[in-house]
């Protein structure tokens, strides 16, 4: 909360938020970290075996064998997920689990699988990218300005 | 070799989206989106694609790639059609993310019931 607002409250409440912030526990910053380097790494590992078995059974480049291990990735996600076996690795893992594109994918698929009981338009249809939007929304806008910059610099401007 | 430094480059970034959850108290929704525009801006300065020969799956399974195969698709189609192909080709390279995801979501809702 910011120090503007809290001089207006009561002073009971100041102190109570003071009580609140000493008895908060603090996160363990390092164990964390080493957790999710760990978890975030072996997904990364897994992720190059698949890529290095599309490049040799399939003709893919290390530059294009991104896109099949991403799809294979997020598959394996969804049996995960189905499972309840991914929510436990992201307890453990945190930022691990969440950023590697499988954490995307559990976004999704979670949110699919939780509303079917509302129905499988209004349900799975409108609530499947509740947590994923942010990501495509961002995405694709910063996208969008830095490929136009990008355009218009090599256009006219002889980059 | 590369195996090591997928491992390595990919477990660095987590532990980035780890700092940024831990220290700086974001919400995973706002730590990926700021993942996915740094990934972008990477791209956009040509950073992205040496990355990708030094650490392989490192770099394209962490979320970031998402950004980088978006700008990737708009140039690649901007090259050809000017101006217009930066709004056309956007979703020609990372197509294959975000439709898995959606299919995989779909399918996952009709196979598995909702836990607890």
């Amino acid at each position: 909360m910011a120090d503007k607002q809290k001089k207006n409250l009561p002073p009971d409440a100041q102190n109570y938020q003071a009580f609140q912030q000493q008895r908060e526990t603090k996160r363990p910053l390092f164990k964390n970290c080493i957790k999710a380097f760990l978890v975030g790494g072996f997904i990364c590992f897994i992720g190059q075996i698949i890529s290095t078995f599309y490049i040799y059974f399939f003709n893919f480049t290390e530059q294009t064998a991104g896109n099949p291990t991403v799809a294979t990735l997020i598959f394996i996600t969804m049996l995960l997920t189905g499972f309840g076996v991914y929510d436990r690795i992201g307890q453990f893992a945190g930022a691990g689990s969440a950023v590697p594109v499988t954490g995307f994918g559990n976004a999704v698929i979670s949110s699919a699988i939780e509303h079917r009981t509302e129905g499988f338009v209004l349900g799975v249809g409108t609530n499947m990218l509740k947590l994923a939007g942010p990501v495509i929304v961002y995405g694709v806008f910063s996208a969008f300005v830095i490929a136009l910059i990008k355009t218009i610099l090599i256009k006219w401007g002889g980059l | 070799m590369i195996f090591f430094w997928a491992f390595v480059v990919g477990g660095i970034i987590c532990v980035i989206g780890q700092i940024m959850f831990d220290v700086f108290k974001l919400s995973p929704a706002h730590t990926l989106s700021i993942l996915v525009v740094s990934g972008a801006i990477l791209d956009g300065f040509g950073l992205y694609e040496p990355l990708i020969d030094f650490a392989g799956a490192g770099v394209t399974v962490p979320i970031t790639s998402f950004g980088n195969s978006l700008v990737h698709g708009a140039m690649a189609e901007a090259e050809k059609h000017g101006l217009v192909g930066v709004v056309t080709g956007m979703f020609e390279v990372t197509s294959a993310g975000i439709s898995a995801a959606i299919i995989f979501g779909f399918i996952g809702a009709l196979i598995f019931k909702p836990k607890g």
